[in-house]
Parts: structure tokens; C-alpha cells; sequence
């Protein structure tokens, strides 16, 4: 027999125990990891999910102005133009996440961080916004003006 | 009474051998030529550190980091705590120059070529304590719940958001949810107070120690002459003195700021107002910020935030990863590239700054 053919099942079974070790501890690894990972994802909340909201009566609102109404936990702007007809979009800038503001003096909805516009159907015009406000439905009903999802 | 101290000694030296610490101290040097001005500002930053550690623990007596209370609790600690409006506007001023000071140290050490072998590692460590110490800014910010804070954050965990992949799950991570909520102040607050300082300590640690056994780097222009024809000063006292006054300096500085210009605390966060006019984020993001304004919302087919963040990502990588790169320095050859680089991102940092205060 020679060296060679003696180490051989010396190396193998070393081979082995450094898989099983290997194996073993990143197994461990993994198991302790596992839950710390987890437990920074924070739990979705259950939450009502709003369909629609009442924004309030149409005698209160300008012509020309802008409102932020609360839409579950979002909020949404409710512009009344010129026309006195009623629309209304997701307040949250498209861009970065801030929230927008309707603009008198400018006739647009603006968004202070970034210098974005949109126009009154809220379609993106000037600024770095990427895509236009989210739609939202205005429905008035008697005297009540209500906003609901697109359906 | 020196007998008391010399036998103090005495008995600790006995068991760790002070003396060889004592006797390094001794020996230790520091150049003198004429960039040694720009030594002095990694001292600047380890005290405005110390400082934010000692005032930030004295806060935190009072603070109290939850949606309802963190606003409320600020304006106790500025309206009834005794000197609480000092302490706070300490805290705030001093963040404000230890970004100042972090930026001037590491552009001192850049245009030195300090980060030149054998010091890649504390080039390393110093920059991790930079982004850290912007981390420290930006999570500081949002505590006191004003309206300013509450759309910075908006906006600035919105921004890892966008990145492709990652983006999401880490502004979950950030906010604690879909959006900023208290849920993200609660984060914020571990992060400022814990996780933050936990892993700066760590750095400190390792960059001093390595600044201890490397000892100063010296300009490239000093490599050819001779060492007869070096001077240096002692570290102590010499030096240690001078670090010492300039301290002091800081600390007064400090105190008239604090008294003279006390730090606004704004109106409480309202998670459904519109941002206000003339909102901008900390004078260190500004050119960022300013930037992002620049940026179309389209270019080509890729949204022109994204591309904007990414190309801000990969140019502080790019620029954490200078002595892996700049091997010409190592060398001890002259690089003027980077010197034209560094040039550029000091103008380009400095002029979006003025615009995007001016603006």
C-alpha cells in the first residue's frame, strides 16, 4: 500500500465530518437568525378598509380650493375647481412620499419638498414627480360630498 | 498628597504594566509642516461625540419617544426643566458641527492621501463613522415629531425605497410599516439611542487604536525628505494642549450658539396636513435634495429618482473605496485625478448647498 492510497479514507472521512460540522452550524446559524429577521418585519394591522368617506357638505366648499381629507389612514385632497366640480386624488406625491397641497395663486397641486406639480386632474406637469396622484371617485349625494376608491 | 498618587500608581502598574503605556505616550510624535492645521479636526469630532453622548444621555432623562408624547415631552424639557433649553440646543447645535467637522476631517485626510497604504482601514472605519454619523442626524431629526422631521423622514426612507429589489423590504425596516407613523419614531428613537451609538463606539475604538499604532500620516510631498529634516512636536503635552484649547474653543462656541441662536422647535407633526412651503431637510442633504429637484421624473425609460439615488449610492461607494482604487498614491506617486475629483465633489457639494438654501 502506499502514502496515497492510505490517506485517502483519512480525507474522506474529514470531508465528512467538516460537512456535517459545517452543515451543522450553519443549520444552528440559520435557527437563531431566522426569528431576529422575522421580528424586524413589522406586523401587517388589520385595519378597516374604507371605501368611502364623507368630505363634507357642498356649501362649505369654495370653488377654487383644495382640502386634505382623511381617507382611512391616507389622505387624499379634495379640490373643487373653478367650475365648482369636485375631484379628488391621493394626497401622496408620486415622487417622495410627501403630501400635496392644492395652489390658489398657480391653479395646480403642489408639493413643497420636491417642487412638483399636477394639474387639476392630476396628471403629472412640472417637477420631478414620475406618474400622476392617484384617482379617486367624488360622488355628491343631496347635499354631502363623499369620496370613495376607484372601482 | 503625590505620595498617594505615586502609590496608586505604583499598585496598578504592578499588575498591568502601565509603565509601557506610559513610555509610548512619551515618545509619541506628531508632524509639523504645513497641513498639520488639518490634524486637529478628527480631536474636534471625537469631543463634539463626547459631547452628544453626555448631553443626548441627559435628554433622554426627559424624552419620551412615542407619537403622543416626543413633542410635548421636548417642550417640557425647553419650558420647565432647568437649563433643559440649553442642554437641547447643545444637542442640536452640536450634531450640526460634528457633521461640519466629520466632513472637513475627511476631506483633509482625502486631499492628503491619508487613506494611502498602510492606513486603508481607518479610512474604512472613518467612513462607516460618517455614514453613521449621518445616520445619527437623520434618525435625531425626526424625535422631536415636528412637521419639518415627519416629511424629511418621509422622504428620506422613501428614497432606499425606490431601489430595485432591497428598496422595499428596508423601508419597511425603516418605518416599521407602509408609512411614517409613530411606529417609525419608536424605530428611530432605538436606532438614535442604541443601535447607532453601539456600532459608532465600536469604529471609534478601532480607528483610534489604529491612529495610536500608525501615528500620523504625512503629506506625500514630505515622503522625499529626508528624516533629519523632519520636524515634529511631542504628543505630550505639545499637542495634547493645543487639542485641548481648541476644545475649549468648540465648547464656547458651542455655549453662544446654544444661548444666542436656541434651536426652533416648529409645530407638531399633523400626518394630514400638506407639506409646508420652503420645507427642506438638514444642510448636509441639501445637495442631494437640491439635486433630486433637478432630476426629470422620466429619463429614457428609468424613473429619474431612482437613477438620481443609485448615482449618489455608487459615488459614495466609489469614494468610501479610494484606497482600493487610487493605487498611484499608494505608490507614492502624485494622482492628480483624484485631486480634481475632490475638488469637483467640494464645489459641487458646496454650490447645491448655497442654491438649495437660497431656493
Amino acid at each position: 500500500m502506499d502514502r496515497d492510497d492510505r490517506t485517502f479514507p483519512q480525507q474522506s472521512k474529514r470531508d465528512f465530518l467538516k460537512i456535517v460540522l459545517g452543515g451543522g452550524f450553519l443549520a444552528w446559524l440559520g435557527a437563531v437568525m431566522y426569528p431576529v429577521f422575522a421580528y424586524l418585519k413589522p406586523p401587517v394591522q388589520g385595519e378597516v378598509e374604507v371605501r368611502s368617506v364623507k368630505a363634507g357638505k357642498v356649501k362649505d366648499i369654495e370653488k377654487e380650493s383644495g382640502a386634505i381629507v382623511r381617507f382611512g389612514n391616507k389622505p387624499v385632497i379634495l379640490i373643487r375647481t373653478s367650475a365648482g366640480e369636485f375631484r379628488a386624488f391621493g394626497a401622496t406625491c408620486t415622487h417622495l412620499d410627501c403630501t400635496v397641497q392644492f395652489r390658489k395663486d398657480l391653479g395646480v397641486i403642489w408639493c413643497a419638498c420636491h417642487n412638483g406639480k399636477y394639474d387639476l386632474n392630476g396628471r403629472q406637469v412640472a417637477g420631478p414627480p414620475p406618474r400622476p396622484l392617484n384617482e379617486f371617485r367624488v360622488v355628491v349625494q343631496g347635499e354631502d360630498v363623499f369620496i370613495s376608491k376607484q372601482a | 498628597m503625590k505620595t498617594y498618587w505615586k502609590r496608586f500608581y505604583d499598585w496598578v502598574d504592578e499588575r498591568v504594566q502601565l509603565s509601557d503605556l506610559v513610555d509610548f505616550l512619551s515618545k509619541k510624535s506628531v508632524p509639523v509642516h504645513s497641513h498639520s492645521v488639518w490634524y486637529y479636526f478628527g480631536g474636534v469630532s471625537l469631543f463634539l461625540f463626547i459631547i452628544q453622548v453626555v448631553t443626548g444621555i441627559l435628554l433622554l432623562l426627559y424624552y419620551k419617544g412615542s407619537e403622543d408624547l416626543a413633542f410635548e415631552s421636548i417642550q417640557f424639557i425647553m419650558a420647565k426643566v432647568e437649563f433643559g433649553w440649553l442642554i437641547r440646543s447643545v444637542h442640536s447645535w452640536t450634531a450640526n458641527l460634528f457633521v461640519l467637522a466629520a466632513f472637513i476631517h475627511m476631506f483633509s485626510v482625502y486631499f492628503g492621501k491619508a487613506y494611502r497604504k498602510p492606513r486603508e482601514l481607518t479610512w474604512l472605519t472613518g467612513m462607516m463613522m460618517f455614514f453613521l454619523t449621518l445616520g445619527f442626524g437623520f434618525s435625531g431629526y425626526l424625535l422631536p415629531w415636528n412637521e419639518l422631521a415627519f416629511f424629511a423622514t418621509k422622504v428620506g426612507t422613501d428614497i432606499p425605497g425606490v431601489l430595485p429589489l432591497i428598496g422595499k423590504p428596508l423601508m419597511m425596516f425603516l418605518r416599521g410599516g407602509e408609512d411614517v407613523t409613530g411606529a417609525t419614531l419608536s424605530r428611530f428613537f432605538g436606532f438614535h439611542v442604541a443601535v447607532l451609538p453601539g456600532i459608532f463606539t465600536v469604529m471609534l475604538g478601532v480607528h483610534l487604536l489604529l491612529v495610536q499604532r500608525q501615528g500620523m500620516s504625512e503629506p506625500l510631498s514630505l515622503e522625499n525628505t529626508p528624516e533629519s529634516e523632519r520636524k515634529t512636536m511631542p504628543f505630550f503635552p505639545n499637542f495634547v494642549l493645543r487639542d485641548l484649547l481648541l476644545w475649549l474653543l468648540v465648547l464656547n462656541l458651542l455655549a453662544i450658539l446654544a444661548v444666542f441662536f436656541p434651536w426652533e422647535l416648529g409645530k407638531k407633526a399633523d400626518l394630514f396636513a400638506p407639506a409646508p412651503a420652503g420645507i427642506k431637510p438638514e444642510w448636509y442633504f441639501l445637495f442631494m435634495f437640491q439635486t433630486l429637484k433637478y432630476i426629470p421624473g422620466q429619463i429614457l425609460v428609468f424613473d429619474g429618482e431612482v437613477l438620481g439615488i443609485l448615482l449618489f449610492s455608487l459615488a459614495g461607494l466609489a469614494w468610501t473605496l479610494i484606497p482600493f482604487w487610487d493605487r498611484k498614491s499608494s505608490r507614492g506617486e502624485q494622482n492628480r485625478f483624484v485631486n480634481y475629483l475632490g475638488l469637483f465633489a467640494v464645489s459641487y457639494i458646496i454650490i447645491l448647498t448655497i442654491i438649495g438654501w437660497l431656493a
